[in-house]
């Protein structure tokens, strides 16, 4: 007998040298990529603060506040070349506030609906139509917003908001065009609203079987189960779907060009048009003078900041519920 | 004694129906119920409105030379296509998805087969983080990385999409990875094939299909995102070319966006019929790869 069995033959020297080498080439190319993936977070905020750092030394911790936006460059025009981001980040507040108002409630009804009341058919059609919802890209979502979304406020909510609460200046009359503020917070809203509606699914989902159907066994109603074991205990995850969602409506810049209509004046319409961090820099980016490229990037930094700090929060919420469950459950 | 008979009295002959505060509760109860149900309603009936919108508007515009000729030149032209747009939306997402497909799968490999709890945890951070970035920051960055001082490039838009690709390719190959039964990989080991070649010859083929799917959901989402590309491929020309690494390419999203801003009836036309082939894209793609997901999903679990 010439040929040996299989499993007495000895691996060739090759084959062993070919898989040590192969365990370590494997683990290097993916600790390479995790490597690549940290690098360009950390590049991203390298980037945009040095971008902005004429700005930064120019105008400082002000730049937040004031609401001066001059590109003028000719020296006779008064705050010539004067960059402040104060309206912008009001317009973003408020708008991404309308949207977060009109998204969160909705939300929250809809991961309720799929989790817990949805007949399994229905659930499992519905449950896929509203996440494809968060498919449609901006950019469609706002164009039919332009078109179709903003004249329909234009003459159904708006004059009703402002024949009713007309008296508070912030119901002016209704934008004759149909776009602004109130409009683009809407879109917002739409696009926030399927991912508040997922993440709350899930977390309800989450909830042990036992304690809705001890409630219900308890006598209470179906309503008064979801409010007392599912809402009451899944508050924190409610919160962080919130935050996500409005992390969401707060970088959006393309649909909230498209819908806000143009002019930047902190007005005291919610009608009126306005501007936010994200659809000026889709508007001016990357500018024509030096100081303006510089206070756009600076504008990208503010964003950067609320993003990392709206994101980082969500997971710390996520994580101190898990951890104060888990000692109370097991 | 009488303690035990202070509690409330149950008279067994009183007929069991709902009374007082129980029909109070029972109303609350429907109402509640009824409002859930309606806001899932208010949902589904906005995307049905979208789509219905754009494809009423866009199936007007669209034709066979409506997909295979250039715009007409001019503002405001009439006729003419969105060729070059498809071209180069087609070159842009396939060099992202290039760029994005090793760094997400090895991310994910790493994640699931190499990672202690302490090195797992600051790059699933990471990921978080770049899959929350506004995509106009991303756009942002890769201009000041790339394009100030230089001329725009379709490439760098792939750049801008592959960040936005890679923590949704990562994400879903990590979900797939975590399916993988514990006993193939152990009864692999201990025929002593090393792990290596377990990871390449079965973990992955096995999870293969799951990959394949998360890709294709993130084509599709990058497929969609304008803003990356508004610094990076915006200045281009109409007529179409393969030059990803020369020059800016025409793209759907932003033809879409520059014609939603005109006041010409006739690039709000073409804007539609961009809209149109855009979304049934995409619609495709996140169906079909939903549909292959669930599929997918019961062949490993049954592994």
């Amino acid at each position: 007998m010439t040929t040996a069995s299989p499993a007495a033959a000895p691996l060739s020297s090759t084959r062993r040298l070919a898989d040590r080498l192969g365990d370590r080439v494997l683990v290097g190319l993916t600790i390479l990529a995790s490597l690549v993936a940290t690098a360009v977070l950390v590049l991203i905020v390298i980037k945009l603060v040095s971008g902005a750092s004429l700005a930064i030394s120019r105008f400082g911790l002000s730049f937040l506040w004031h609401s001066t936006w001059n590109p003028a460059t000719s020296v006779g025009v008064r705050n010539a070349g004067v960059f402040g981001a104060g309206t912008l980040i009001f317009g973003t507040a408020v708008t991404s506030t309308i949207g977060l108002v009109v998204a969160g409630p909705l939300g929250i009804a809809i991961g309720v609906y799929l989790s817990l009341l949805a007949p399994g058919r229905a659930g499992a059609l519905i449950g896929p139509l509203v996440e494809l919802l968060a498919a449609v890209p901006s950019v469609i979502i706002g164009f039919w917003g332009l078109i179709f979304l903003g004249p329909f406020l234009k003459n159904t909510i708006e004059p009703a908001f402002h024949d009713v609460l007309g008296f508070i200046p912030l119901f002016g009359p209704p934008n004759p065009t149909g776009d602004g503020i109130f409009t683009a917070g809407i879109v917002l809203a739409l696009m926030a609203l399927p991912i508040i509606a997922a993440i709350t699914r899930d977390i309800f989902l989450s909830v042990p079987r036992e304690l809705k159907d001890g409630a219900l066994a308890l006598g209470s109603t179906r309503w008064e189960m979801i409010r007392g074991v599912v809402l009451d205990s899944q508050r924190a995850g409610i919160a962080a779907a919130t935050i996500l969602g409005l992390s969401r409506a707060l970088g959006e810049a393309i649909a909230v060009t498209q819908t806000i209509g143009t002019g930047s004046l902190i007005g005291n319409s919610l009608f009126g048009n306005g501007d936010t961090l994200g659809s000026r820099l889709a508007e001016q980016f990357p500018g024509t003078t030096n100081v303006q490229v510089s206070a756009l990037f600076f504008c990208a930094v503010i964003l950067l900041v609320i993003e990392l700090a709206v994101n980082l929060a969500a997971q710390l919420i996520v994580r101190r519920s898990a951890h104060r469950q888990g000692l109370v459950a097991r | 004694m009488s303690a035990f008979d202070a509690g409330p009295t149950l008279d067994p002959t009183r007929p069991l129906i709902a009374a007082g505060n129980l029909r109070r509760r029972r109303r609350m109860d429907l109402l509640m119920r009824g409002v859930a149900t309606a806001a899932a309603g208010v949902a589904v009936a906005i995307l049905l409105i979208v789509i219905v919108t754009v494809a009423g508007k866009g199936a007007s515009q669209l034709s066979i030379s409506f997909l295979v000729k250039d715009p007409s030149v001019g503002i405001g032209a009439v006729g003419g296509g969105i060729a070059s747009a498809i071209v180069g939306t087609g070159l842009i997402v396939a060099l992202a998805t290039v760029m994005a497909l090793p760094v997400g799968v090895l991310i994910a490999i790493y994640l699931t087969e190499f990672s202690t709890p302490r090195t797992a945890r600051p790059i699933r951070l990471v990921l978080d983080l770049l899959n929350g970035m506004p995509s106009i920051v991303i756009g942002v960055f890769v201009y000041g990385l790339l394009i100030e001082g230089h001329q725009q490039a379709g490439w760098a838009g792939s750049f801008a999409l592959s960040i936005i690709m890679v923590p949704l390719v990562a994400r879903a190959t990590g979900e797939m990875l975590q399916l993988v039964p514990r006993e193939l990989r152990e009864a692999s080991h201990a025929l002593g094939i090393s792990r290596w070649r377990t990871i390449v010859g079965i973990v992955l083929p096995s999870s293969l299909g799951g990959i394949l799917t998360g890709t294709v959901l993130a084509i599709a989402r990058a497929a969609g995102e304008t803003a990356p590309l508004l610094f990076t491929s915006s200045i281009f020309s109409n007529s179409t070319t393969v030059n990803i690494f020369g020059t800016a390419l025409p793209n759907i999203p932003y033809l879409i966006f520059q014609d939603s801003e005109s006041a010409f009836p006739a690039d709000h036309a073409r804007a539609w019929g961009a809209a149109l082939v855009l979304i049934v894209f995409i619609l495709i793609g996140n169906l079909g790869a939903r549909a292959m997901l669930a599929r997918q999903r019961r062949k490993i679990v049954s592994l």
